[in-house]
């Protein structure tokens, strides 16, 4: 088989191909770590700045509402002015009560941002440490867990929100925290699976066999490697539900069954607009955008920090 | 491949106990008189009640009850409503309704969904992924609702290509309205998936292999790429159910559609508990047999699955 | 030789004419830090019926090289400079028709990972099919399984209806041979198409590529890291670094005869190629030379472990509550010599590294004694565990996997120190700059994350931390396996360096024998959770009593080959 062609001896010039020092280590950048890493990638994406802009302005209209309009929502309310075109001071018109639209805009941006936010805390709360020991302990606690999420699961949020809602407890005492603990319940199993796959990807990695055999203990272990090691999916989709929740609330509010009338809210705003729909459509148009335009911004958020925390593009 | 499917269908049966156990306890195992807290402040006729305390037997012990709603579940006796009409007549009519609206919006979601994803993901960082990407986000963040309302008035009631309600005239060409607001839902999720995963196949060993094997562009994608990219699809599909049957109260509510979604809503604005609690659990029973399916589904799609012990 | 002088009319290639032939060939990769340049100047020819072999380690190129070859360069890759001739055509730029024309029927591939390079969701004979058919060739059931049985796969008919998960290693790479040569090419690039499986799988199945290729008169591209193999294999051996070819020529007279001096290291530093135990320092040191030193009552005094009839049964489940038993460690013993290594030798499956782990007390054995210094582990309180782990220390294979990603070097060599509370703050940043001083790691390296490295440098990180708690026993876990060979032996050199100054005593676990020759001094063979031979590295080498340790002697690529002892 073997021929006999072609059997000249090359080698090429050394000057060219210089001979490097085996295996030395890189000291032409600065040290980087996963955080700063992906920090460095977020600065240099518009999608980060306009979504992160947008959360900041739409936090602060949460918290100070009075800084952006001196008209109250409610006090000022006048039938006389009821479907009002826009007029100077009241940019967006009048509802069918005769309110500011503006003003309700602006002030129900507090409802939407609380339950958004309290909502993705608890199911953090919840979901995580339920995800974390279903994942990092396995056997029976998992199968537990996991059936648990299972039952839930099978409940879509809204269905299982409208039966939550029947309750004597949930109906007599509707309040943000009744709509917050309802969205809790119903929606930490997400988080626990997603936590859980991600702790078990974590968990029989090298570094932590190498951890235990230094002595750390197990649940040491789960703290300081793995839960670390898995939180960049959990953060993303903490973002991410941040978003969703927004949007749930405001959809059980508009079935009615959300927040109480008298809290200001998105949700209540364009349940009522839809009365006066074909007559005057902006009444429902401006709460929509602004409930849609925070949601856009948490998704997009979400979005690029899961392009900036992908492990896949951090090889170097 | 027959083990696989018993090993699913035992799996099965406690997730559902369980969902309709919960369902069942939330609503009639909390202290109080349940029939007299579900109608709240609006108390009906003595003659409702009684039908009540019959209906859902409370005058057993718990684990009794629970199975006689069970067994009234499975036999479609679910009790009357607040005007007396027996619930599972009323299902009857306007089920078929809302399983044409849920398959059409199904098929927009897919089609559209998966389409638009495979082209994204075949020309990643391209001007078209990039829009395509930008305008799924918007998509999402547009409450269904919302949606609606402006598909309603656009289609509707400003370029009237539409009737902007349905009413009692249903038809495939009727519900395609409400069902193209009632896709949008899913149909970013969808688009996103796809593309995802069309991506991640593309740089897969097995796809390199298969070009080096000296097969056309088309045949890689389709058989290799697309093939591959459908097994993580089909199970969203089959979770996307929930939310198409919590999107369709709101879409038969803003449609006027009579299905069962636009019967929820008006039982949930009546403040009809027992109404609710019966629609709401032959939904879960549909959602867990669809999700059942999808399961099948994807043991045919993905053959590793069949194979696990 | 230039191809203009020849006039290509016809398929049929003049036996004086390279079939493939690469011509100052340039490889631009785009990446996010802009334009790499991943290959430069290369240049190879391969004739007709001829096999040649691209030796280089991780990142030199061959791989870029070769798939260049075949149009399947990445997305962001593309030939920026030279030919690539195949029978005179230049198709370094040839169209996407033009190399579907040719790809299967007239170049075919054998690919690297046999795991990853089947499509899981369709049948292997359907895979087989879509080759056939895309090529113009018969594709009935019949011809199927006589490409696959012509691969050596068994009872080819059935096993063209099964899934490629239902498959074996090895058997799926006879598959991709299969595949690779269904539609005869005249030029098979068979890239590294063996390492990922175990030695004796791998010189059956290389014999059996050798085999086909030669009946075909098919010309061969073999891409691989071992120089040993490629000698062996290979009638020519071109050497690429860093990108670019630095030496060429026939297999036997590059490696007698190495001129470059990146070629000259590596055949020094070839592990197949070498026959002797790294000795480094282990002369100079008296008391290592004494421990060595077959002395029998200064042995039994001196056995740091002593593993007496170790067992480890698993349940399998088997679906339904129905569970089988499963031995992965059967009746295993031996003992361990203080200040000597002793080296677990076996293929995937042989329980080697279930006995690490046991060892290191991260799982119960099922029977059996594991005696640390006279004392029987399974009897220690989680107190003298905690002290246990100061002085049994691991290192594992996966230099990706052993360090946490969230922790820079500093924090990743304190830990141990911290979770034994050893020293204070100043005392432990000073331990971790000694460590790192003794792994041959810049001082600066701390600030840094395990992603920054390359799979050495963790390696090295990795030991530092076994070494902080002064051990007196590292198990290293396939510690050198993921390495690329002068990596490898700088690493090697580096663990036997530590062993003499420090008085180490290694666990060696690894399935290269020839890594064992250069660090063990004693071995035992392990076959299906049993162990076969054990006895001093030299005993073993030169008179092995088994048939399974013979056959995996045997396999060893290039041990046969004869090299001048002054290269060896």
């Amino acid at each position: 088989m073997k021929s006999n062609q072609d059997t000249t001896h090359y080698v090429a010039p050394i000057e060219e191909t210089p001979l490097l020092a085996t295996d030395a280590v890189k000291t032409d950048q600065a040290p980087l770590s996963l955080w700063a890493d992906a920090w460095r990638k977020l600065r240099r994406r518009p999608l980060f700045i306009v979504s992160a802009v947008m959360i900041l302005v739409i936090l602060v209209v949460a918290f100070f509402p009075g800084l952006f309009t001196q008209v109250a929502p409610n006090d000022n309310c006048q039938l006389a002015n009821s479907d009002g075109a826009p007029s100077p001071g009241h940019p967006f018109g009048f509802t069918f009560q005769g309110c500011d639209v503006y003003a309700r805009v602006i002030y129900g941006t507090q409802a939407s941002v609380m339950v958004g936010v309290f909502a993705v805390i608890g199911v953090l709360i919840i979901g995580v440490t339920m995800g974390a020991l279903a994942g990092f302990y396995g056997g029976w606690v998992d199968s537990v867990i996991a059936r648990l999420g299972d039952i839930f699961f099978a409940l879509p949020l809204v269905l299982g929100a409208l039966v939550v809602t029947q309750l004597p407890f949930f109906r007599e005492n509707k309040s943000v925290w009744t709509v917050i603990m309802i969205i809790v319940l119903l929606a930490w199993p997400q988080m626990a699976r997603l936590t859980r796959g991600a702790v078990i990807e974590v968990r029989n990695a090298d570094f932590i066999t190498a951890a235990r055999s230094l002595g750390v203990s197990r649940i040491q272990s789960l703290i300081k490697h793995v839960l670390p090691n898995a939180l960049a999916p959990i953060i993303v989709l903490a973002t991410m539900e941040l978003g969703v929740f927004i949007v749930l609330e405001a959809t059980l509010s508009f079935l009615g069954i959300g927040l109480p009338g008298s809290i200001m809210s998105w949700g209540n705003d364009i349940s009522a607009a839809q009365s006066s729909i074909r007559t005057n459509p902006a009444v429902l148009l401006y709460p929509a955008a602004a409930l849609s335009i925070t949601v856009l911004s948490f998704i997009m958020l979400g979005d690029a920090l899961r392009d900036a925390l992908d492990p896949k593009s951090r090889q170097r | 491949m027959i083990r696989f499917i018993l090993r699913r269908l035992l799996q099965v049966i406690p997730v559902f106990l369980g969902t309709t156990l919960l369902v069942y306890f939330m609503v009639f195992a909390l202290p109080g008189d349940p029939i007299r807290a579900l109608f709240g402040d609006r108390p009906p006729s003595e003659a409702v009640i009684a039908a009540l305390r019959q209906q859902y037997n409370l005058d057993q012990p718990f684990w009794v009850q629970y199975g006689l709603f069970l067994k009234n579940l499975f036999t479609f006796n679910l009790g009357v409503d607040f005007t007396g009409q027996p619930i599972a007549a009323t299902l009857g009519r306007v089920f078929p309704v809302t399983v044409m609206l849920a398959i059409e919006a199904l098929v927009i979601q897919a089609v559209f969904g998966i389409g638009f994803g495979l082209i994204a993901g075949l020309r990643k960082g391209k001007i078209f992924d990039s829009s395509v990407l930008l305008a799924s986000l918007v998509v999402i963040a547009i409450p269904i609702f919302v949606l609606g309302f402006v598909l309603q008035l656009i289609f509707g009631v400003y370029l009237g290509w539409a009737k902007p309600t349905v009413g009692t005239d249903v038809s495939w060409g009727t519900l395609l309205l409400p069902a193209f607001a009632l896709a949008l839902v899913s149909f970013a999720y969808v688009l996103r998936l796809t593309r995802a995963s069309v991506i991640e196949n593309s740089t897969a060993d097995y796809v390199r292999t298969a070009t080096a094997k000296g097969l056309s562009r088309r045949r890689v994608v389709m058989a290799h790429i697309l093939r591959n990219s459908m097994i993580p699809v089909v199970t969203y599909l089959g979770a996307s159910l929930g939310g198409l049957m919590g999107g369709a109260i709101v879409t038969e509510g803003i449609f006027n559609v009579p299905g069962v979604g636009q019967k929820l809503y008006q039982a949930i604005l009546r403040s009809e508990g027992p109404t609710v609690v019966a629609i709401v659990s032959v939904l879960v029973l549909v959602f867990v047999i669809a999700n059942l399916l999808v399961d099948l589904l994807y043991a045919w799609l993905d053959p590793r699955i069949r194979y696990e012990k | 030789m230039t191809a203009s002088d020849v006039t290509i009319t016809e398929a049929g290639t003049p036996a004086d004419r390279p079939l493939l032939e690469i011509r100052d060939l340039a490889i631009t990769f785009n990446t996010s830090n802009g334009e790499v340049n991943a290959v430069r100047n290369a240049h190879l020819t391969i004739m007709p019926g001829e096999t040649v072999a691209i030796v280089g380690e991780s990142g030199s190129g061959k791989s870029t090289t070769a798939l260049a070859a075949i149009g399947l360069l990445p997305g962001n890759g593309r030939v920026s400079g030279g030919q690539i001739l195949l029978d005179g055509e230049d198709i370094s730029h040839a169209s996407e028709k033009r190399m579907i024309e040719l790809r299967g029927n007239t170049i075919g591939m054998v690919p690297q990972d046999p795991m990853s390079n089947l499509n899981p969701v369709w049948k292997i004979g359907y895979q087989v099919k879509e080759t056939l058919q895309a090529n113009g060739r018969p594709s009935g059931p019949e011809d199927i399984a006589k490409v696959l049985a012509e691969a050596g796969l068994p009872d080819a008919q059935r096993r063209a209806k099964q899934y490629p998960h239902e498959f074996s290693g090895g058997m799926r790479q006879r598959a991709l041979i299969a595949i690779g040569l269904s539609c005869q090419p005249r030029l098979l690039i068979a890239d590294e198409p063996t390492s990922a499986l175990d030695v004796t799988v791998q010189r059956q199945i290389l014999d059996h590529l050798e085999g086909m290729t030669s009946e075909l008169g098919t010309a061969v591209l073999l891409i691989t890291h071992d120089l040993g193999l490629a000698a062996e294999r290979a009638d020519k051996v071109v050497v690429m670094y860093r990108g670019q070819v630095v030496e060429s020529g026939p297999s036997l007279e590059l490696l007698q005869n190495p001129q470059h001096p990146y070629t000259r290291r590596l055949v020094e530093s070839a592990p197949s190629l070498a026959s002797r135990r790294i000795q480094v320092a282990k002369e100079q040191g008296v008391e290592a030379a004494d421990l060595l030193a077959p002395a029998a009552e200064a042995v039994a005094a001196d056995n740091v472990l002593q593993i007496q009839d170790l067992r480890k049964v698993y349940k399998l489940r088997q679906g339904l509550g129905k569970s089988s038993d499963f031995a992965a460690v059967d009746g295993v013993s031996f003992n361990v010599l203080r200040g000597t290594t002793t080296a677990i030798v076996g293929e995937s499956g042989s329980g080697k590294s279930t006995v690490a782990k046991m060892v290191l007390q991260l799982e119960k054995p099922t029977d059996g004694k594991i005696l640390f210094d006279g004392v029987d582990t399974s009897l220690l309180k989680p107190s003298e565990l905690f002290k246990f782990r100061r002085r049994v220390q691991p290192i594992f294979q996966d230099p990706y996997g052993s360090l946490d990603p969230m922790y820079n070097i500093y924090r990743t060599i304190e830990e141990p120190l911290r979770v034994h509370k050893i020293g204070n703050k100043a005392s432990r940043e000073k331990k971790v700059r000694e460590l790192l001083d003794q792994v041959a790691l810049p001082q600066s390296t701390m600030q840094r994350y395990p992603n920054e490295l390359s799979g050495g440098q963790r390696q090295r990180v990795a030991i530092a931390r076994a070494l902080a708690l002064d051990p007196e026993v590292i198990i290293c876990d396939e510690a050198v396996s993921a390495l690329d060979v002068l990596v490898q032996a700088q690493v090697l050199n580096l663990l036997a360096d530590l062993q003499s100054n420090l008085g180490l005593t290694y666990l060696f676990i690894t399935h290269d024998l020839a890594v064992v020759r250069q660090i063990a001094d004693h071995v035992c063979v392990m076959e299906k959770g049993r162990l076969v031979e054990t006895g001093s590295t030299d005993g073993v080498f030169d008179a092995p009593q088994q048939e399974y340790t013979k056959a995996l002697l045997n396999a060893i690529p290039g041990a046969k080959l004869m090299l001048p002892p002054e290269v060896a």
